[in-house]
């Protein structure tokens, strides 16, 4: 615990004088002091030793900080054609994946907000992708992308649109992971999935949120689907879209999991994107230097990104102080 | 605004009706598409679990149903033949000493930013909600050289140390919400009658937010069955390793891929912490918006 348990007795006795616990001043940091600490020390210290690191030329045998080299680092990271690889896909996985994610999120909310049979199922297997570990969800997709007993070829092959002779070739198996742009498009799928039912959640708490008469007022004039959508829903949903959005994109542009459970980079790195680059590099590589030179890429638009945040959070809460 | 209010007639009527059921096939098709979509790995993943080798790998069998008889052969090598009993004790005591941790860190400060640091607390507290967004991607090599420097690596306790770094900030903003609804007349009440401050805040405020503590336990417990990065980087040893890393790293060997085993190790921690979590989901949703939305 954090504070000494003063004067816990079972019987209260009538203060006399003040306790120095009693005063907000020392209880307040006293109280913060434990979650503060930690923060610092593992999360604001590792950022200013990721960022010496970057500089240094740290390895996982030699972590001592001695030798610093300037920007070779990044220079060498920057010539790597994997590299830059890595930062387009970085760049365009979260892209695509998260303007497919605002579209459906938008669906999804609707459809969740309505009220129909089986919906606590649906809800329930909807948010499924993101209340379960990421890393064995994306196992389940590894197994049903398998190059030889996906489902999915064997149900295309039935269909006759895959084999000898149809359409989508003469081999008997597409192999997903395989292929570049297969590949590719199956990372970006599973970050769709992923990440929609977070974006999703989050839309629903602000759908509710619009007041009922507006809605009700809305019906009563008569007001269709589409203009009650463009004039009613859009507007006010605008802040929580993009709160949901900002949410989404930090944990699809910051993946390490799905890159690496699904096809681990590969094929030939076309899909590495920058966190899993950063371990191939840094942890399975022993180059930690190079490894957190790579991290730092993702820096700038995470600060944007919280920027954007906090921006958000102090304009809903100055319309609450109105 | 909407404008141009409609005339009641019969006709209007009847293209209302038709409308609405469209409007239901529509709902209940997308409500279909979506769920399948979710849950098509999950689907495969069971179906996989109880197949028999023979029936599993033939590409000519029908891999929607059972073409030789279900078997839990599969569950007795998961069981019996690998490591998974070990990553699920050390799931269980990382779990638990994270959620200890965090619970210490988190209610005092929660409570201090909600009742003692009067304007600034929310801005602080936004601040330490931001820290839960710095991913691990960015932190996972130096902490890995801050782990080494402990002589924490290739040990399970390197996870309970570092863990909390996502689940405090979290679980601080979390609670701050639950503490908002306190009613503070009672904890006053009670330093009326005489309790220290801090007296009075175990009697009156920890009981009354006893949901909200509970929720901080379930959160900070999912969110450590979650990670994947930090226990990838940090433990090598198979014998400290948790679930979902060990499961990623141990029963994938070379070609040999026993993936039924495989499939029902990740299923039988996926669905638990899936259904825990989906309770507590709109508690955690609630943070997530950021103030963005008034409740």
């Amino acid at each position: 615990m954090s504070a000494p348990p003063v004067s816990q007795a079972n019987t209260p006795a009538v203060s006399e004088g003040r306790y120095l616990l009693d005063r907000d001043r020392v209880l307040g940091p006293l109280f913060l002091l434990p979650a503060v600490v930690y923060i610092v020390a593992l999360v604001g210290f590792p950022l200013v030793l990721a960022v010496l690191y970057a500089f240094s030329n740290v390895t996982v045998g030699d972590p001592r900080i001695d030798t610093f080299v300037g920007f070779d680092n990044f220079r060498a990271v920057w010539n790597d054609r994997v590299f830059r690889k890595a930062l387009q896909n970085t760049i365009v996985f979260t892209l695509i994946s998260q303007v497919i994610v605002l579209i459906l999120a938008n669906l999804l909310a609707m459809i969740l907000s309505a009220d129909f049979h089986g919906k606590r199922l649906v809800r329930f297997l909807v948010l499924l992708p993101w209340t379960t570990p990421v890393a064995l969800g994306v196992l389940g997709w590894f197994w049903l992308l398998d190059s030889v007993y996906s489902p999915i070829d064997w149900t295309l092959r039935e269909l006759g649109l895959l084999g000898p002779g149809t359409m989508f070739g003469p081999g008997s198996n597409m192999y997903y992971l395989g292929k570049t742009t297969l590949a590719q498009t199956a990372v970006i799928v599973v970050h769709v999935w992923r990440t929609l039912p977070l974006a999703t959640v989050i839309l629903l708490a602000g759908l509710t949120a619009i007041p009922q008469d507006i809605r009700d007022a809305a019906d009563i004039d008569g007001a269709g689907f589409w203009r009650q959508l463009v004039y009613i829903r859009l507007p006010l949903l605008l802040p929580i879209m993009a709160v949901a959005t900002l949410f989404a994109t930090v944990f699809a542009f910051t993946d390490l999991t799905i890159a690496l459970v699904l096809t681990r980079g590969g094929p030939v790195n076309d899909t590495q994107v920058l966190a899993s680059w950063a371990y191939f590099k840094g942890i399975q590589g022993g180059d930690l230097a190079q490894g957190a030179a790579i991290a730092l890429f993702l820096l700038p638009v995470l600060v944007a990104i919280a920027i954007a945040m906090l921006r958000l959070a102090r304009r809903s809460g100055a319309e609450e102080g109105d | 605004m909407a404008t141009a209010p409609s005339a009641n007639s019969a006709k209007d009527t009847a293209q209302y009706k038709s409308h609405r059921v469209f409007g239901r096939t529509m709902l209940y098709f997308g409500a279909t598409f979506f769920a399948m979509f979710a849950a098509m790995p999950f689907a495969w993943m069971i179906l996989t679990v109880f197949k028999a080798d023979s029936d599993l790998y033939d590409p000519a069998n029908n891999p929607f149903i059972y073409n030789d008889p279900p078997t839990l052969a599969n569950l007795d090598l998961l069981w019996n033949e690998t490591n998974y009993r070990t990553f699920l004790l050390n799931t269980l005591i990382v779990a638990l000493a994270v959620v200890l941790i965090t619970v210490i860190a988190v209610v005092p400060a929660a409570y201090a930013l909600t009742r003692l640091a009067g304007r600034w607390g929310e801005s602080l507290g936004i601040l330490i909600f931001l820290v839960y967004l710095v991913p691990p991607t960015l932190l996972f090599i130096p902490l890995t050289g801050v782990v080494a420097d402990l002589g924490l690596q290739n040990s399970k306790w390197s996870m309970v140390l570092v863990y909390p770094t996502f689940t405090i900030p979290f679980c601080t903003w979390l609670l701050m919400g639950f503490f908002r609804s306190v009613p503070w007349d009672i904890e006053e009440q009670a330093m009326i009658d005489g309790y220290s401050r801090i007296g009075a805040i175990w009697r009156t405020v920890i009981p009354v937010s006893l949901p909200g503590i509970l929720t901080v336990v379930i959160f900070s417990f999912t969110l450590t069955l979650h990670e994947f990065v930090y226990s990838l980087a940090f433990v090598q040893s198979s014998g400290e390793k948790t679930v979902s890393v060990g499961v990623f790293t141990e029963l994938i060997r070379g070609d040999v891929y026993f993936w039924q085993a495989l499939m029902a190790a990740a299923a039988l921690v996926a669905f638990p912490v899936a259904l825990l979590y989906n309770y507590f989901l709109d508690r955690f949703i609630s943070g997530f918006t950021l103030g963005a939305v008034k409740g």
